[in-house]
């Protein structure tokens, strides 16, 4: 079969390349563009998701009489036993004598801890958690979740068997029984959408939210 | 491994290639100037701008023109990059980069790549990277499918003397597909919880339950986070890129970044279809990407699904698979089908960090950049690299047959091979001899986050991102050092260049040639046979250089931890 079509453009100039008259074009089409995608799309773009979408607009922040708690998606450091943990995070600042430390969940950062699958460090790093964890929760086998660093250092979400493991040791520092926290853990669980599209996780700052609003037994 | 997480990929696979279809018959509107929807907007852009939209363009001044709008560019980055100081805002008062930063970030933007030698939260304001970085994202993109549009061109008839007009193809791309998509994608990310403000103040500041206070960043994420992935661009507003929570908030936010990802890429050989009016050719060369890349998914989950054997011994759940650099809500198979599909593209967009990936699983991210970005590439640059790999397939092919080489009715000839060969051989010296050489160097040595092969892996990982116009890094790479700031930047340059000038040259060339009617002696370029043909081409040519080198990195690393050893 053979095709013979010119290209649609019609040929109505012999062209001759030139750089200067070139330049023209070339300016403004990375001026306009600028203008358009870089400056008058955006601030149209964040004046209607500001009118119509504030909520999410804004970093889905939670307030708690009045206050700023956290931001529903971002994950926290938690350290006192009466709430769920969080996955480690690798975030690190440094203090005030320029000292490298760990800064868990600082969200002005984000990262991972980028150690290799064979680096000594990781495998350090993940047997004293997993040592830090059966101590507090249980001997067992330990959720990968629960000892490893997450991608963002900002991870919201732990596993549902982390979730349980976590559970009674919760109960207990509250003094409630250990079902009920198991209860909420079952009711605050994210499912995966037919098995495929997600994971069964939950939500720590959520579910430690809704710790908080259990009525005193 | 599951058979969840098989069919997730095959989920994937079945949204992405289904879109194609309609994305390439869109694609192709677009290309011939039957899309209309804003031509007063259309045409007002070019009475601005003094661009005559009849002209027509020879391959020589396709190529010039790209190349001067693409160095204006790079130029105003850089600029802006230096001056972000004393630029509008930029509530956290970020000082400006310094030179040499500067020029491998706009070297990085202007060519797609969008390595990030920087760290956004730290070295970037809000206003650089809506002026800058995010314009470039359009840019970038438009010009790579630009060139596409050109090349394909070349097989639409006898003797032709043009190739289109770039400021033409350009602005059409961007109007009628770039920008239309990244509101509706960016729209929807904003549903899912993905921030769109503007704040005067660098932080929200949160007092966390734990009687602590927590310092939040951010900006206007969700318009850039959708042309980073729609263009395979992939720079992250965050650090963390795509595995931020603000980047990517939930498994659906996931789903759809990886189909933004992937939709342009593989509808371009199916538009190349309709502009050559013979759709079975384009989906030929679909098929033969999406194989190379279903391949990769499966493998690399399937690395990643085993878990670490050190951590597992260690007393770490061995049903969890290696969750270390992961995040929960998408899980294994979400998190590696997203990491392939942004090296099989040249998005180079993260979900999880490659550096902890296991090293046969990151050892297929880096062998899918190594074999040229076809799989299916970056937006446009993709496509006119397979077209070098049908090339040389034909090539081969004839060659067994003793016949002179056709493709789609063009004779191939020794000077198109001669610039084919040289397109595919110098990507890989600046590889092997960018990565070799940075090993030599106290420098370069220095740089590596990992001791052991998997610190050479780093290495070759970056060289090959930045050649191949990825941008993904195994990033515990400290990169931000002379030798790679100016090493990395100039591979970004010579890899877009270098590689799309010498194809625009194979256009012109063939866009000369008469159109040949198919005789029985023609090789059929439309069928399995081609499809495997072609497939063993790109693997042995494109991947078979590096085997050494992956080798020594990925390879010695996957062996040296089973056999337990760790650095």
């Amino acid at each position: 079969m053979s095709v013979t079509r010119e290209y649609p453009i019609p040929a109505t100039k012999e062209s001759q390349i030139s750089f200067i008259q070139e330049l023209r074009p070339a300016l403004s089409l990375v001026a306009l563009f600028t203008i358009i995608t870089g400056f008058l799309l955006p601030m149209a773009f964040t004046g209607v998701m500001q009118l119509v979408l504030p909520y999410q607009a804004n970093g889905s922040l939670i307030r708690v009489n009045g206050q700023i708690v956290g931001s529903a998606i971002i994950g926290q450091n938690f350290t006192s036993t009466k709430y769920f943990t969080s996955r480690p995070s690798a975030l690190t600042g440094t203090d005030s004598k320029g000292n490298t430390i760990p800064t868990p969940y600082d969200a002005s950062e984000s990262g991972a801890s980028n150690l290799g699958p064979a680096s000594a460090t990781l495998l350090q790093n993940i047997q004293q958690r997993i040592a830090a964890y059966r101590k507090t929760y249980g001997p067992g086998v330990v959720p990968a979740d629960a000892v490893t660093a997450s991608g963002s250092g900002l991870d919201p979400d732990i596993s549902v068997p982390n979730a349980l493991r976590q559970a009674p040791a919760i109960a207990a520092a509250r003094k409630i029984s250990a079902d009920k926290v198991t209860a909420l853990v079952n009711q605050m669980t994210h499912h995966a959408f037919l098995g495929i599209v997600g994971t069964d996780h939950v939500n720590v700052l959520q579910l430690n939210l809704a710790l908080d609003a259990l009525p005193a037994s | 491994m599951t058979i969840q997480g098989l069919l997730y990929i095959a989920l994937v696979f079945a949204l992405v290639l289904g879109s194609a279809f309609p994305m390439g018959r869109y694609l192709a509107a677009i290309f011939e100037g039957r899309v209309k929807y804003f031509s007063a907007l259309e045409n007002g852009f070019y009475k601005l701008a003094g661009v005559d939209p009849n002209r027509a363009m020879r391959w020589q001044d396709y190529a010039v023109t790209l190349l001067l709008l693409s160095v204006i560019h790079f130029l105003l980055l850089y600029a802006i990059l230096r001056l972000q100081f004393y630029l509008p805002y930029n509530p956290q008062g970020i000082a400006g980069m310094s030179p040499r930063l500067a020029f491998n970030t706009a070297a990085s933007f202007t060519t797609n790549t969008n390595w990030q030698a920087y760290v956004p939260e730290a070295q970037i304001s809000n206003g650089a990277q809506m002026l800058g970085l995010a314009v470039h994202m359009f840019i970038s993109a438009a010009a790579g499918i630009a060139a596409a549009a050109a090349v394909m061109r070349a097989f639409t008839g006898s003797g032709l003397k043009s190739l289109g007009n770039f400021y033409v193809d350009l602005t059409r791309i961007s109007l009628y597909l770039l920008i239309p998509v990244t509101i509706i994608a960016g729209a929807l990310l904003v549903i899912a919880g993905s921030p769109q403000l503007f704040p005067n103040v660098p932080f929200a500041t949160a007092h966390t339950l734990d009687a602590g206070s927590q310092t939040i960043a951010m900006g206007p994420v969700a318009f850039q986070e959708a042309i980073k992935e729609f263009g395979t661009n992939g720079g992250g507003w965050y650090n963390a890129n795509s595995a931020h929570p603000f980047e990517n908030p939930n498994a659906w936010t996931n789903l759809l970044e990886n189909w933004l990802d992937l939709v342009i890429g593989f509808g371009l050989p199916i538009a190349f279809g309709f502009m050559i009016k013979d759709k079975k050719q384009g989906r030929a060369l679909m098929y033969a990407m999406a194989i190379i890349l279903a391949l990769g998914c499966v493998g690399t989950y399937a690395a990643e699904a085993a878990g670490n054997p050190l951590h597992i011994a260690a007393g770490l759940s061995a049903s969890d698979g290696n969750m270390e650099g992961k995040e929960v809500r998408f899980g294994i198979p979400a998190s590696t089908t997203f990491n392939v599909a942004a090296t099989g593209t040249s998005t180079g967009a993260v979900d999880s960090f490659t550096d902890s990936y296991m090293p046969l699983a990151g050892s297929i991210p880096i062998f899918l950049m190594q074999l040229g970005e076809v799989t299916p590439g970056g937006v446009g640059s993709g496509f006119y690299t397979i077209i070098v790999f049908a090339l040389l397939s034909v090539f081969v092919a004839g060659l067994m047959v003793g016949r002179t080489p056709e493709y789609l009715g063009k004779k191939v000839q020794a000077k198109e091979i001669k610039l084919a060969m040289l397109g595919v051989l110098i990507l890989t010296v600046f590889i092997l001899a960018g990565a070799g050489f940075s090993l030599m160097t106290a420098s370069g040595v220095g740089s590596l986050a990992n001791g052991g092969p998997h610190g050479l892996s780093e290495m070759l990982y970056a060289w090959t991102s930045a050649t191949e116009n990825n941008g993904s890094a195994m990033a515990g790479l400290s990169a931000d050092t002379p030798l790679l700031d100016f090493g990395l930047g100039s591979a970004m340059l010579f890899g877009r260049f270098a590689f799309m000038i010498p194809i625009l040259a194979i256009a012109g060339s063939l866009a000369a040639k008469p159109k040949l009617p198919a005789s029985a002696g023609t090789f059929p370029t439309d069928g399995p046979l081609f499809i495997g043909l072609l497939i063993g081409v790109i693997i042995i040519l494109g991947g078979l250089q590096y085997l050494p080198a992956d080798t020594l990195g990925p390879l010695a690393d996957h062996f040296l931890l089973y056999s337990g050893k760790t650095f």
